[in-house]
């Protein structure tokens, strides 16, 4: 393994920061759109394309994957075999099911991933698990601040996850990611082309990111094994911890932006954060 | 019984031209609850669930056409279900003709009830169904058509060991030879047979008087049913509040017959009893009037749907990880109430909280198992606060590596302490406690593929899983007189906490954190959950199974030491543990 380099530099003004958080911002309020228009009956196909039309409408050029849906016990990706099974079917919403959306919009080259959990009707185990949510969030920030590898910081993940009684559903991803870096596409490929769900721009800059970080000894993707053993890259990472009880799963999906000697979530103002504030007010 | 209702009133009530005999119990301004009996018993068999359900409903039951004092059909084709379902609505509209009734069905009453209930518009005339041990015979068409279709190795099993449940109703269809059984033996010899198979003490009045005349015209009715309802099954649903009781020990009806019900009946509350297919009635009548009781509430007050409920209590140490909490889920998961103890508080009370999302009551307590006054307290607690368990599961435990020499006093004591004096603690408390009650129960002791598979460094906790395991065996043998099962579970590698916990001797500290974090990699590349482990200790608990290896490794161990004890002596003194 090659030797660990000195880190790059934060690589972003402040105006490039305000434009991910823009587009960021963006994601979120179209995944709330189809949120309060879902209902029992409704496709996941249904879901992905009205998820994609409102993207397109509010001035998405490109997509870093394709809009993702799923739903019922989906959401914790029980019975997942293959990579396809992750693409929007044809499974209906019903009464008490929740769901996730996740997608991936760029505009002029800032790319947003986000995640979005919900549900139908009434679901405790739902609540419950949304409400734990918060801890992660929590746990990566600090776990981050403190600069520790990132393997660890999974395993500490992994450990609350173990302690709150629920399942690791991030590693079903390709490569067990809980997250991964993003840059500023610059590809000239053709936009809104995709090959296997990711746009062909994200995977001429994956590629050329997997191997100039590779030399350096770091990952561009963030999991528990070897490649992850070194401190976070200073940079934006989209972070998704995704977490599952029996049928239900969820996650978030955000920006987390690590600078050379600090980290800090990209925005607050996002819907699972609210919902957090809503319930400490209400009980309080 | 008291009061001016106390008495049973005869009426008769003509349906298709036939006369049924029907009994009164209860006030009449009261809740209507119709009882149907089955084969081949008569309204007799309700005697005691009538006389408790009496002091808040009206109780109704009648003779079945063609048993007790009720008319006898002319021939098979009055015994057809149409005319069966039509028999209990012409009760029903005679006993209450202006509010709709709770119906409770056992058996046949239960098969010929659903075919009331599954009429359209039976929700006008009937307001809830309690139904034991009778499947609709048209769901039970669609249950064989669907395994056959899709013959998985599971759904094949189903239908052989349902097959096999079955086979009377075979011997059923033999002309001369069913009725004469009846006739020469087997009316004489029922008292013996539900007393030695179905656990029902012989008293007077039961079986009827009536008996051989009832179980000889009886057979026609499966002879008219049976063959053309499962050979084209109708689609018959319902939006009639069901409620399932299933019996755990019923002889004739399996429990995954049930499977897929919600389809047919979507308000389906379902629960379950320790009992068989007559002791439900003869010996818990008290208990199922009480499931009967808060169905009916729980309708009135306008609720359709209930969590499930086994009516079981079921006790976990060391509850607050791994094996234990999977399985106070998995139980939780089928309606008991759970009761879960670990040394670690703060885990137990989370445990707790997981099963109550699943619906179920459950409640956590800090106790030490090695601590044997701590434990007595503890049983004592849960006596007094949720009553006698059915259930315990003795899994608290903790791993530790040495081999014999390595092995400090203090390590084999702490070892020693927990796993082996943790479960005789356990056992001793709790099964005073079950003797006491006199009704059963059962007793799981998590021991180890350790117990029969040597091996130079897992010294001490091998010992202590062997000695649990032989304490199950003499265990079992001593309760088996008080129907207390006992079984031991022999787990092989379980990813769980364990290794992070594990102890090694003759390390430091960090070469001890090494250690627990290789051997947690280990175990996490096995990837056996313990959800599975759980599912086999629901399933020794169901079934009695005295001794469960868990694992292909564990099986292999159990095996390989019965073929060649000398080659697993040889394999002991690999440094593997
Ligand atoms: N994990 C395996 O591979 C494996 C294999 C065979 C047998 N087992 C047995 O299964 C049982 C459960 O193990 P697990 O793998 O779930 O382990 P675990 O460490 O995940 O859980 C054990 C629980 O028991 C509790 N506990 C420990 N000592 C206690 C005490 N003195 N009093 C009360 N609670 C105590 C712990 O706090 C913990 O919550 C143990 O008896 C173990 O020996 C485990």
């Amino acid at each position: 393994m090659p030797a660990t380099s000195t880190p790059p530099a934060f690589p972003y003004t402040e105006q490039d920061l305000a434009r991910f958080r823009e587009t960021q911002q963006l994601a979120y309020g179209c995944a709330e759109q189809v949120a309060a228009w879902i209902e029992p009956g409704v496709t996941e196909r249904q879901a992905t394309a009205k998820l994609r039309r409102c993207l397109v409408r509010a001035g998405v050029q490109d997509f870093f994957h394709v809009p993702f849906a799923w739903f019922g016990d989906r959401t914790a990706f029980r019975h997942f075999h293959t990579p396809l099974q992750f693409f929007a079917g044809n499974r209906k919403l019903q009464e008490g099911m929740p769901y996730v959306l996740d997608c991936a919009p760029v505009v002029d080259g800032y790319t947003a991933d986000i995640g979005y959990g919900g549900k139908v009707g009434d679901n405790p185990v739902w609540d419950r698990l949304a409400q734990d949510l918060k801890v992660y969030r929590e746990l990566i920030l600090r776990e981050v601040r403190a600069r520790r590898p990132l393997n660890e910081v999974y395993a500490a993940v992994d450990a609350q996850i173990a302690a709150h009684g629920y399942d690791n559903r991030h590693r079903v991803y390709p490569g067990r990611v809980i997250g991964h870096q993003v840059t500023r596409t610059t590809a000239r490929g053709p936009a809104g082309v995709n090959l296997f769900g990711f746009g062909v721009r994200t995977l001429q800059t994956l590629g050329r990111e997997l191997i100039s970080e590779r030399l350096h000894g770091r990952s561009p993707l963030w999991a528990d094994g070897r490649a992850s053993r070194h401190a976070p890259t200073p940079g934006l990472w989209a972070v998704e911890p995704h977490i599952g009880f029996r049928e239900v799963g969820i996650k978030f999906e955000e920006l987390l932006v690590v600078t050379e000697d600090d980290a800090y979530w990209l925005d607050d103002d996002l819907p699972h954060v609210r919902r957090w504030t809503h319930t400490q007010e209400a009980t309080a | 019984m008291t009061g001016a209702h106390g008495g049973i009133r005869r009426r008769t009530v003509h349906s298709h031209g036939l006369p049924l005999a029907v009994y009164e119990q209860g006030d009449p301004a009261h809740p209507t609850v119709v009882l149907v009996h089955g084969y081949p018993d008569t309204h007799a068999v309700w005697d005691d669930v009538a006389a408790d359900l009496a002091a808040d409903h009206h109780v109704v039951r009648y003779d079945v056409r063609g048993a007790g004092a009720s008319g006898v059909p002319a021939g098979r084709h009055e015994y057809r279900l149409e005319l069966l379902g039509a028999d209990l609505l012409a009760v029903a509209d005679a006993v209450s003709p202006d509010h709709p009734v709770h119906v409770v069905a056992h058996d046949w009453g239960s098969v010929q009830s659903w075919e009331a209930v599954t009429t359209p518009g039976a929700r006008q005339r009937i307001a809830s169904y309690t139904t034991m041990s009778g499947p609709c015979l048209d769901h039970m068409g669609h249950w064989i058509r669907h395994r056959l279709r899709r013959p998985t190795p599971r759904h094949l099993r189903q239908l052989l060991v349902q097959g096999l449940h079955s086979w009377y109703i075979t011997a059923f269809h033999l002309p001369v030879l069913a009725p004469a059984t009846w006739r020469l033996w087997l009316a004489r010899a029922w008292p013996r047979v539900l007393r030695d198979l179905e656990a029902v003490r012989p008293r007077p009045g039961h079986p009827q008087a009536t008996l051989k005349q009832d179980a000889v015209r009886g057979i026609e009715l499966y002879r008219a049913n049976m063959r053309p309802t499962i050979r084209r099954p109708r689609e018959r649903h319902t939006d009639v509040p069901v409620q399932l009781i299933t019996l755990r020990r019923d002889h004739y009806v399996s429990d995954f017959l049930s499977d897929g019900l919600e389809r047919w009946a979507p308000k389906l509350t379902r629960r379950s009893l320790d009992a068989t297919h007559w002791s439900a009635l003869l010996e818990k009548g008290a208990t199922v009037a009480g499931m009967v009781r808060d169905f009916t509430t729980r309708i009135a007050a306008g609720h359709e749907h209930a969590p499930p409920d086994s009516g079981e209590l079921v006790v976990v140490t060391g509850g607050g990880s791994g094996i234990g909490r999977a399985t106070a889920l998995a139980f939780a998961e089928q309606g008991a109430r759970v009761v879960v103890c670990d040394r670690d508080l703060e885990s137990a009370e989370r445990t707790a909280e997981l099963c109550m999302l699943t619906g179920s009551a459950a409640h956590a307590y800090r106790v030490d198992v090695s601590d044997g006054a701590a434990v007595d307290a503890f049983a004592a607690t849960v006596a007094a606060e949720h009553g006698v368990p059915d259930v315990v599961v003795n899994n608290a435990g903790i791993g530790h590596s040495g081999t014999f020499l390595q092995t400090t006093e203090k390590e084999w004591q702490r070892v020693l302490d927990v796993n082996l004096w943790g479960v005789i603690h356990g056992c001793r408390a709790f099964g005073t406690l079950m003797v006491e009650r006199g009704t059963g129960g059962h007793i799981v002791n998590l021991a180890s593929a350790a117990a029969y598979l040597p091996s130079k460094v897992l010294a001490a906790y091998a010992t202590s899983k062997a000695a649990v395991y032989m304490l199950s065996d003499c265990l079992r043998a001593e309760l088996a007189p008080h129907r207390i099962g006992v079984s031991t579970i022999c787990p092989g590698i379980i990813d769980t906490n364990i290794t992070r916990t594990s102890t090694f001797s003759g390390l430091t500290a960090d070469e001890q954190a090494a250690k627990q974090a290789k051997v947690s990699k280990l175990y996490a590349r096995r990837g056996f959950p313990p959800e599975k482990v759980a599912a086999q200790i629901v399933r020794a608990v169901r079934t009695g199974k005295p001794v469960v290896p868990v694992t292909i490794e564990s099986k292999a161990a159990r095996l390989l030491g019965r073929l060649s004890p000398a080659l697993l002596r040889r394999a002991a003194q690999l440094n593997a543990g």
